[in-house]
């Protein structure tokens, strides 16, 4: 391999790597908003729970 | 409806393409355009082997440029229509745009080493506002997180953005103005400095990489979008 084509392998590697390395950032984002709707969701479960359990009381009294 | 169910539904915005097609058209046309580079077209008479960067090179730089000016437009639409998804949308076509002006500095630097003999010549007018430009929309994200987010931080980054596209011409024309010509001039008044396979492939890797680019706007725009719905929620239920 010559010179000239060991820089342009560079160049051209050094464009795949750093679109790869901006894609999995962008991944690492979407797992997070993925886990906070998953925490939002269960929030919502826990806080129905009580109120779904308080009604059925009040309706067998 | 509520404010924060207004906001909520405001922020989003439907597209022709959608955007497994768009990332599948991309990733074929980038696929396409190495082929072209790699086992089609000949080597350059001047610049032997080397001159294989400049398909890559070129057509990044001209995205860069595309994103500044898309970041721009958005950011004037924001400003005359007081659209909240324009300033999403004005900050990730900036994000992009530094993305793919630092692939331009990296792959211009070894191009020179190989052309010149130096990674970098501050006396080249060309690299230097190139340069210029990338610090600059380096600083809008300085800027931008300085500040609470809000409508003065959204009206702060749009007035930045719009001043930033003035420096677009100036950096492309310097090349046109510098005095020594070191730097290849690839479009010339009479057009492209090139043809046959050399202009195929110059061409397909422009549109490779403006749809690669429009495709990671719409990724990076999608989570942007998320995040604002998502607080949007938390607030309505706080």
């Amino acid at each position: 391999m010559t010179t000239a084509e060991k820089y342009v392998t560079a160049a051209y590697c050094a464009v795949f790597a750093i679109v790869l390395v901006y894609v999995v950032i962008i991944a690492l984002k979407l797992t997070r908003l993925e886990r906070e709707v998953d925490e939002l969701v269960e929030g919502m479960k826990a806080e129905a729970k009580p109120a779904q359990a308080e009604r059925e009381r009040t309706l067998v009294g | 409806m509520s404010p924060q169910g207004a906001q909520l539904r405001s922020v989003g915005r439907s597209y022709r393409i959608p955007l497994p097609g768009l990332a599948a058209l991309a990733l074929g046309l980038v696929t396409l355009a190495l082929v072209l580079v790699f086992f089609v077209v000949p080597n350059d008479a001047n610049q032997g082997f080397s001159q294989r960067i400049f398909y890559f090179h070129v057509s990044i730089a001209l995205t860069a440029y595309a994103c500044f000016v898309g970041g721009a437009w958005k950011a004037l639409v924001h400003l005359w229509k007081r659209d909240p998804l324009a300033d999403l949308e004005s900050y990730v076509a900036v994000h992009q745009g530094l993305i793919f002006g630092s692939l331009v500095l990296i792959t211009g630097s070894i191009w020179a080493k190989i052309s010149w003999g130096h990674w970098w010549l501050w006396s080249e007018d060309q690299l230097v506002l190139f340069l210029v430009l990338f610090l600059f929309y380096a600083a809008y994200f300085m800027l931008r997180f300085s500040v609470d987010p809000g409508p003065q931080r959204a009206n702060l980054s749009a007035v930045y953005a719009l001043f930033g596209v003035v420096l677009i011409p100036v950096s492309f024309l310097a090349i046109r103005i510098a005095k020594d010509f070191i730097h290849p001039v690839v479009f010339t008044r009479h057009g492209p400095s090139f043809g046959g396979w050399i202009l195929v492939a110059y061409c397909v890797s422009q549109i490779a990489m403006l749809a690669l680019a429009y495709a990671l706007y719409r990724v990076e725009l999608a989570g942007k979008r998320l995040d604002e719905r998502l607080r949007g929620l938390r607030e309505v239920l706080a």
